[in-house]
């Protein structure tokens, strides 16, 4: 008998609360189906099983604050019977549902309980107006975020109704001052040093336009896909850019979560990660950016574009300007930059031509690489995206 | 198709995409994706959008006809009206 637990939604979240369950006992899940929707103090999270299974007793009812690790529902794998000793439902032991009267995140109860506020007089965001942790008065004490990641974006309504009537919270506040702590403290603690290359995409561009001409339209590639790409593999291959820092020293991560900075309508930002990128090809790159566009824009992101990054890509191309020269999202140890393509003269093999060239750029982490390191990275990406067809 | 039909799902396929946009603040002959703000990954969704619903397949290389919010409409009334089919409802 297995079990579905709380995730791990961000590395400082400590608690979660169930929003729905989109599974009930003796549905048969899938690996990478969402089984439920979950509340940090931060975000609205779809939370996927990793496992092909039949969910058997659900163990937390929705509204319940637990902490990460915490048993949620029985997984029953292949070959087990699924009237295995189920454990008993003992939800009435856990503390906050007992307030029956003001409808409430656990996670404002108990800070609204910690800052002596009382929760009847405020007006509650969530499902059925109930308050929510964004719902309180802001105290001086945010929660930093390790990574920008798990603050999802929610001011717009979501596309996707919880249970009919929910209204996601306006984040947009929190959102704005946790981007604000996280650049602050990258600002503060991050010696960072930039590089900038311009790099010819002729070769990019020609390869894309003949491949799309030749695809269906769902499975079309946006330029910044391939540059994606050739960030997460040239990340594989030039030490000191990939990973985190850890205090005092550099912990190189062996994949590369890939954080992708996205700009929200109506301003902010939010920066998902596509896991494993370095294991994508360039088709299974473009689905994930959409992807992760598609949910940090509605609002809603899922458990797997959570995971804590290990570098960032912020690509400015549809603002219209030519260089980023970017603030490296903490504990991450380098961001990379992308502009918009243009048209420019390059000269090529003696001669002088017009070709599509987009300046890339590197803020890393001087405690970690040094220049040599991020020009030897940056030349690696430029390289890489002179064979489109190899990436 | 006709120009006002196709304007009618433009919007509908702007809205869904963009929806604090309000088309009749947009100039129709000004560069639609800075008008709307859509960056490549919204006009893709967009172009796909008018697949799902036309059956209008639009390749890239008509994308500089889709421009402006005029370009847009007439190359939308022109796909569904080519060669007789019309409506284009191919799926």
């Amino acid at each position: 008998m297995g079990e579905f637990r709380m995730p791990v939604l961000g590395a400082d979240m400590e608690v979660g609360t169930i929003v729905e369950w989109r599974v009930a006992p003796g549905d048969v899940v899938h690996k990478g189906d969402i089984v439920a929707v979950v509340d940090t103090d931060k975000s609205t999270i779809e939370v996927e099983v990793f496992e092909d299974a039949t969910i058997g007793e659900i163990l937390v009812p929705p509204g319940v604050e637990v902490p990460v690790g915490t048993p949620l529902a029985e997984l029953i794998t292949a070959g087990e019977a699924a009237d295995d000793a189920p454990v008993p439902v003992t939800t009435e032991a856990t503390g906050p549902t007992e307030t029956a009267f003001v409808r409430a995140s656990p996670l404002a109860r108990r800070r609204a309980a910690e800052a002596g506020i009382d929760l009847g007089e405020l007006r509650g965001a969530g499902p059925s107006g109930a308050v929510l942790a964004t719902d309180l008065p802001v105290a001086t004490d945010l929660p930093i975020a390790a990574d920008v990641a798990v603050d999802v974006p929610t001011d717009l309504p979501s596309t996707e109704d919880l249970d009919g009537a929910t209204v996601l919270p306006d984040r947009s506040e929190t959102r704005r001052r946790a981007v604000g702590v996280l650049m602050a403290r990258s600002a503060r603690e991050i010696p960072h040093y930039y590089l900038a290359t311009d790099v010819d995409l002729l070769a990019a561009t020609d390869w894309l336009r003949a491949r799309n001409e030749t695809v269906p339209l769902a499975e079309r590639i946006v330029p910044a896909a391939l540059l994606l790409r050739a960030v997460a593999t040239a990340a594989t291959r030039v030490d000191g850019v990939n990973g985190t820092w850890a205090g005092d020293h550099f912990v190189p991560a062996t994949r590369v979560h890939l954080g992708v900075a996205v700009a929200l309508r109506g301003g902010g930002l939010v920066a998902p990660t596509i896991p494993d990128a370095d294991h994508l090809d360039v088709r299974e790159t473009m689905d994930a950016l959409r992807g992760v566009v598609e949910r940090a824009r509605s609002g809603v992101l899922r458990s797997s574009d959570a995971v804590a990054g290990t570098i960032t890509v912020t690509d400015l191309g549809d603002q219209g300007v030519d260089e980023i020269l970017g603030v490296i999202h903490t504990p991450q140890v380098a961001l990379v930059g992308f502009g918009t393509v243009r048209e420019r003269p390059w000269a090529a093999d003696g001669m002088l031509g017009v070709r599509p060239v987009v300046r890339a750029s590197l803020a890393a982490d001087h405690r970690v690489s040094d220049g040599r390191d991020g020009a030897r990275f940056l030349r690696l990406v430029a390289d890489l995206l002179q064979r489109p067809e190899e990436l | 198709m006709n120009t006002t039909e196709a304007r009618t799902l433009v919007e509908q396929f702007v809205h869904r995409i963009a929806p604090e946009v309000d088309l009749d603040t947009v100039d129709p002959v000004a560069p639609l994706q800075d008008a709307l703000d859509l960056d490549s990954m919204d006009f893709l969704n967009l172009v796909t959008a008018v697949h799902d619903e036309t059956g209008v397949e639009i390749p890239e290389r008509d994308y500089p006809q889709l421009g402006s919010l005029n370009g847009f409409v007439q190359y939308l009334v022109a796909a569904t009206t080519v060669g007789g089919s019309l409506g284009g409802r191919a799926g």
